[in-house]
């Protein structure tokens, strides 16, 4: 530990509030209407699709397509689990194979 | 006795959707916990952070914080801009949550990218008890994470073989939710907004910055888009 212990809880501390008060948000904003607005109760039913998405392209934010291996591994195994999941339905099929062919990959075709 | 059987179903629904989680959460725990440990922080430190914070990214963001004892107002604010897209997580959640009694306060503050995920995908058979299986499969994940930053900590360093990529299985857990979300949703435009939305800004701001301007700008464009949109909801119903 570098810093003293008072000192790491207090970063503990921050992060969590922080965090806490970025998941309450919403509900401190809406959660005491009688009604919830109806733009809101709209969004809350549109948003998923959209937060998917946005959630898969967080995910593979960090890849680099300028270069090798162009977040091919990546872009590979993720066409793996998506024709998978579509063939077989089964959750556990998709993600453990789709984590397999990405393991794989980067020790193999991709290796740096 | 029939409601102990609804109560024993519920559980094992739960338990069954929180699955997939465990797979991500145990190794990307043990991850966490490996470097929280390397940075000189026991197992005290790993439990009670997994359990206030419990937000996977930030917790990984936290150590150098730590290492490097930076000022609490540069924690804040890197905190919010980590965990800014969680603000969005809880508006299709707030009637659900709110008549969920002592449950409330707990489901609010446990809504993590991948808890939110199943929650909006998940549909609860005729026999289970919804809030419950909402609550457990909560519940769940959250245990699975604290399980994998303890294990992280105590036994990390004699994992004999190497995990790298395993991290993985979020990503590919997000593009299951996704597909299972576009097959029940009556229209992909929202999707296609919030793909659009997130690659545009990805490519204009960076990594780093991106994902609370493109999720405000997708909110923006869906609110622009309500009445179309309900309108062809209604028309697929």
């Amino acid at each position: 530990m570098a810093i003293g212990v008072w000192d790491a809880i207090a970063i503990f501390a921050v992060i969590a509030v922080v965090t806490w008060i970025t998941r309450a948000l919403p509900f401190a904003l809406f959660g005491n209407k009688k009604a919830v607005p109806k733009l809101i109760s709209y969004l809350g039913k549109v948003l998923p699709g959209a937060i998917m998405a946005t959630l898969v392209i967080y995910c593979l934010r960090l890849i680099d397509l300028t270069e090798f291996p162009f977040g091919l591994a990546e872009l590979l195994s993720v066409i793996v689990v998506a024709a998978i999941h579509i063939w077989k339905r089964n959750i556990f099929w998709s993600i453990s194979s789709g984590t397999l062919c990405y393991m794989i990959l980067i020790r193999t075709v991709f290796a740096l | 006795m029939r409601l102990k059987r609804k109560i024993k179903k519920t559980l094992l629904f739960a338990l069954k959707k929180s699955i997939p989680i465990a797979f991500g959460y145990i190794f990307l725990g043990i991850a966490f916990g490996v470097l929280l440990q390397e940075a000189g922080y026991g197992v005290l430190w790993a439990f009670g952070g997994s359990l206030f914070i419990y937000a996977g990214s930030m917790q990984f963001v936290m150590i150098p914080l730590l290492i490097a004892g930076a000022p609490l107002v540069t924690v804040a604010v890197m905190t919010f801009l980590i965990n800014s897209r969680h603000i969005f997580y809880g508006l299709g959640f707030i009637d659900t949550f709110r008549r969920m009694g002592f449950k409330y306060p707990y489901m609010v503050l446990s809504l993590t990218d991948e808890t939110y995920a199943v929650l909006s995908t998940c549909k609860y058979p005729a026999d289970v008890d919804k809030d419950r299986a909402m609550f457990f499969i909560a519940l769940f994940n959250h245990c699975w994470w604290i399980t994998g930053s303890v294990l992280g900590v105590m036994v990390g360093t004699m994992i004999p073989f190497d995990l790298t990529g395993i991290d993985f299985c979020m990503t590919a857990l997000f593009v299951v939710l996704f597909i299972n979300q576009m097959k029940q949703s009556a229209s992909r435009i929202p999707a296609f907004i919030g793909f659009c939305s997130s690659i545009f800004f990805l490519l204009l701001l960076g990594p780093a910055n991106f994902i609370l301007p493109s999720l405000s700008f997708t909110v923006l464009i869906l609110a622009i888009l309500k009445e179309r949109l309900e309108k062809m909801e209604a028309g697929v119903a």
